[in-house]
């Protein structure tokens, strides 16, 4: 156990501090791992700028593979941060994406953390 | 053994305190990695719809009013009835585009905005700088087919990052604007109407109804 203490960088040990004084002033919310990850924070990012984006114009956007999207997709919806509407277009099947107000919440504290996280290190 | 680690024993740890191994990534630096990348997303998902459907439609309604004015005017009043739709219809078209952007809570002047303005602008510029010249000249009749050429080039070359269906508008500008050059005299007036009046509301009914209005 002393040699993991040991070996911790005292940069890390600074990051996780800055982590805590940044979560207890911004309310002692933790970091929202949900749309931290890449590919989620795109798809909440495109879809705060349009009312709607269709599955291939996300896909496009991104720059990303079917399979790739819609995992992440899911996940966003299954936490209810994006809505999706399945319908025809003539015999085409079409799958539409829309921002939820808990979604643009969701991002709106997601830059905030950001933001305080940057103030955080350089006043420390 | 060969040379101890910097984590290997007690030796290793005392060392690692006077070298110390590469200097990792400053936290705020990944934060500001983040961000950028949220700005860069937001920008680019804005030029997908940045041109307002609405606008565009509305333009093309003015245009066809403007077509049904300018026939069989003669020229200077031709001339001036198809300069003033061209003032109305940048009007309208900034002021939805300014809309939609605040609609969808974007920045009107983001990047993919002013590059659009500026490969739009060129064609438009040598546009107003033919039009003295062959009005001075007196060919009024090159007219028609040199703004639906230019006009055509801008939105091209002004919509290579956006939607497909925006450059596709600008092909077909082009495409009536060699037939207007090729065409005879009496082409003009539906060519005109079909171009400015008929594309805008075709292609802006299109936009506005994929594309968030």
């Amino acid at each position: 156990m002393a040699r993991t203490g040991a070996a911790t960088p005292l940069s890390a040990r600074g990051s996780r501090a800055a982590h805590a004084s940044v979560e207890a002033r911004s309310g002692a919310r933790a970091l929202d791992r949900l749309i931290h990850e890449r590919m989620r924070l795109g798809i909440v990012s495109a879809l705060a700028v349009n009312a709607k984006l269709s599955f291939n114009d996300l896909k496009k956007l991104l720059r990303t593979t079917d399979g790739n999207l819609s995992v992440h997709a899911r996940k966003l919806e299954e936490a209810g941060y994006v809505a999706c509407a399945k319908y025809f277009a003539g015999r085409l099947p079409k799958t539409e994406y829309r921002l939820t107000a808990e979604g643009r919440r969701a991002l709106e504290r997601y830059l905030d953390h950001m933001e305080a996280l940057i103030r955080a290190t350089r006043e420390g | 053994m060969g040379v101890p680690g910097p984590y290997t024993g007690s030796m290793g740890a005392a060392r690692s305190l006077h070298v110390p191994p590469a200097e990792p990534t400053p936290l705020h630096s990944h934060a500001l990695d983040h961000l950028r990348f949220i700005r860069e997303t937001m920008e680019r998902a804005t030029a997908f719809t940045a041109i307002s459907g609405w606008g565009l439609l509305a333009v093309g309604l003015t245009a066809l009013a403007a077509a049904r004015l300018a026939c069989s005017q003669p020229r200077p009043l031709w001339l001036a009835i198809w300069l003033g739709e061209g003032l109305i219809a940048f009007l309208i078209a900034g002021a939805a585009t300014v809309r939609k952007a605040r609609l969808s809570k974007a920045p009107v002047f983001s990047m993919p905005g002013k590059r659009f303005a500026l490969s739009f602008a060129p064609p438009m510029l040598v546009g107003g700088l033919l039009t003295m010249a062959l009005c001075r000249k007196g060919a009024y009749s090159l007219l028609p087919g040199m703004w639906l050429l230019l006009y055509g080039t801008g939105i091209v070359t002004g919509g290579a990052f956006s939607v497909r269906v925006v450059p596709v508008m600008g092909m077909c500008f082009m495409a009536l604007g060699a037939a207007a050059l090729l065409a005879p005299p009496s082409w003009e007036v539906w060519l005109m109407a079909c171009a400015f009046g008929g594309l805008h509301v075709i292609f802006g009914a299109v936009i506005a109804r994929r594309y968030g209005g």
